[in-house]
C-alpha cells in the first residue's frame, strides 16, 4: 500500500473555451494527506474527478503507480475510494444491501466485520437495514465514507467531505483523514480551512489559471 | 469473468422489482400497441406478409419504450458516478446487456404469444427458422438498444433522441427479420433464407464488437 504514487504531468482542463486550470504538476509519492483548495468554480471537483479517472483532462496526464507499475485506467476504480456530495447511492436498497452489491460488482468479498466497524464509527449500524431513501442528507454523507473505505483502497479522495455533516460527523471525518493518511494517500478537496488543516501539502487552484 | 457483470445484472433486476422502472411501461406499451392494431384492422382480413411486418413493428416500438432505461435510469437518479467508481466500462456494458437481453426476450415472448393468439393469419410454417430469427433478432435488438441507450443517457431530450437514433441503426436488422419472418410464415427452407440469416448474424457480431470498442469512450466524459 505504501508504494502507491500519483503523478500529474502538465494537467489542464477546459470546458469549451473556458479554461478551468492549466499546467498542474505534482508528485504524491508517499502516504499522507494532500489538499486541494480554491474558491467555488475553481475546478476542485473537476481535478479530483480527473485524479479518480472519471473524466479525461484536456491536456496532460495523470499517472497512478503501485509496486506492480502503472495502473491501467480500466482497473483504476479498484484502487480509489471516493466521497463527494454529488455521489448518490442506490436509494431503493438499504445501506447494507448497497455495500453488498458494491462488493459483488467489484468482485471482492464483503469483509462484514470491518464494514460493521465503519458503520458503527459513522453511527449507522442500527440503521443499516433501512432503505437509503429514508436517510437524512448527513446520514447519506456518512454512508459514502463506508462506501469509499469498504474495499481498502490505496487512494481516498474526499471532495467537500464535511458537507451536510454535524459537528460530531465532522470530527469523525477528521479522525478518518488522520488515521487513513497513515496507510494510504488521502486527497481532500475543500474550501473549508478546517478540512485542510490535516494536509501536509495544499494545491491552490487559483494559481493555475 | 462473468461474475461481475452478473452481479450488476442482479442489482438492476432487484432495482427493477422495487422501482418498476421499465416493466410497467413495457407491459402497457405491448397491450396498447396490439390493441391499436386490432382496433384499426376491425373486421378486415390482413395478409400474412402484413402480419409479419406488424409483428416486428410492435417489437421495435416496445423496445424503444423500455430498453433505454438501462442507462437513463442511472443518469436520472444520479448514480452513474457510483457505477463508474465500482466497475470497469466492460463490466458495466456486459451487465446492462445481460439485463436488456433478458428483458427483450421476455418482452418478445409475450408479444409473440399474444400475437399468435390474436392474429389468425400469423401461422408459422417453418418454426425452426422463426425461432432462429427470433433469437438472432432479439440479440441484435438488445445489443443495439443498449449502446444507443448509453449514448443518449447524457443528452437532454432522451425520449425523442432514442427512437430517432435507433431507427437508422436498427433498420437493417428489422427489415431482414421481417423478411425472415415472412419466409417462416411461407414455409421457405433454410437454403433460401441463408443470405438473410447471414446478414442478421453479421449484424449481431458487428454491433457487439463495435459496442464493446466504443463503450469506453461513451461511458467516460
Amino acid at each position: 500500500m505504501s508504494n502507491y504514487s500519483i503523478h500529474s504531468q502538465h494537467l489542464s482542463k477546459s470546458f469549451g473555451r473556458r479554461l478551468i486550470f492549466k499546467d498542474i504538476n505534482f508528485n504524491w509519492n508517499e502516504k499522507g494527506s494532500f489538499g486541494i483548495s480554491g474558491p467555488n468554480g475553481s475546478g476542485k471537483s473537476t481535478l479530483v474527478k480527473i485524479i479518480a479517472g472519471l473524466i479525461a483532462p484536456s491536456f496532460g496526464k495523470i499517472i497512478h503507480k503501485n509496486s506492480g507499475g502503472e495502473i491501467i485506467p480500466e482497473k483504476l476504480h479498484n484502487h480509489i475510494g471516493f466521497v463527494s456530495p454529488y455521489l448518490i447511492l442506490y436509494e431503493e436498497f438499504s445501506a447494507w444491501e448497497n455495500l453488498k452489491i458494491f462488493a459483488q460488482i467489484r468482485g471482492v468479498t464483503l469483509e462484514e466485520e470491518r464494514v460493521l466497524t465503519y458503520l458503527q464509527q459513522f453511527l449507522l449500524k442500527d440503521r443499516k437495514d433501512d432503505l437509503v431513501k429514508t436517510y437524512s442528507s448527513g446520514m447519506k454523507q456518512r454512508l459514502k465514507f463506508v462506501f469509499a473505505l469498504q474495499h481498502s483502497p490505496e487512494v481516498l479522495i474526499l471532495d467537500e467531505p464535511t458537507s451536510n455533516l454535524d459537528e460530531d460527523g465532522k470530527k469523525n471525518v477528521y479522525k478518518i483523514i488522520n488515521d487513513e493518511s497513515k496507510n494510504r494517500i488521502v486527497v481532500v478537496a475543500s474550501n473549508e480551512s478546517r478540512d485542510l488543516e490535516l494536509c501536509s501539502e495544499i494545491l491552490m487552484l487559483e494559481k493555475f489559471k | 469473468m462473468i461474475a461481475k457483470p452478473f452481479a450488476l445484472f442482479k442489482k438492476d433486476y432487484h432495482s427493477e422489482l422495487r422501482t418498476r422502472y421499465a416493466i410497467n411501461s413495457l407491459a402497457m406499451f405491448i397491450i396498447v400497441a396490439i390493441s391499436v392494431i386490432l382496433f384499426s384492422i376491425g373486421n378486415e382480413t390482413i395478409t400474412e406478409s402484413l402480419t409479419g411486418g406488424l409483428f416486428w413493428v410492435v417489437i421495435f416500438f416496445t423496445a424503444m419504450s423500455g430498453l433505454a432505461r438501462a442507462f437513463v435510469s442511472e443518469e436520472e437518479r444520479g448514480t452513474t458516478l457510483t457505477l463508474q467508481l465500482i466497475a470497469s466500462p466492460s463490466t458495466v456494458f456486459s451487465g446492462k446487456l445481460i439485463f436488456n437481453l433478458i428483458l427483450v426476450f421476455c418482452m418478445n415472448v409475450v408479444i409473440a404469444l399474444l400475437y399468435s393468439a390474436l392474429f389468425e393469419k400469423f401461422i408459422i410454417q417453418n418454426f425452426l427458422l422463426f425461432i432462429i430469427t427470433f433469437i438472432l433478432g432479439n440479440i441484435g435488438l438488445a445489443v443495439a438498444s443498449t449502446i444507443i441507450a448509453a449514448i443518449i443517457a447524457k443528452a437532454g431530450a432522451k425520449g425523442t433522441l432514442y427512437p430517432v437514433l435507433s431507427f437508422p441503426i436498427l433498420l437493417p436488422l428489422i427489415l431482414t427479420c421481417v423478411q425472415l419472418t415472412l419466409f417462416s410464415i411461407d414455409g421457405t427452407g433454410f437454403a433460401d433464407a441463408q443470405f438473410e440469416l447471414a446478414i442478421v448474424v453479421g449484424y449481431d457480431v458487428i454491433m457487439l464488437t463495435a459496442s464493446y470498442m466504443l463503450f469506453d469512450f461513451i461511458w467516460k466524459d
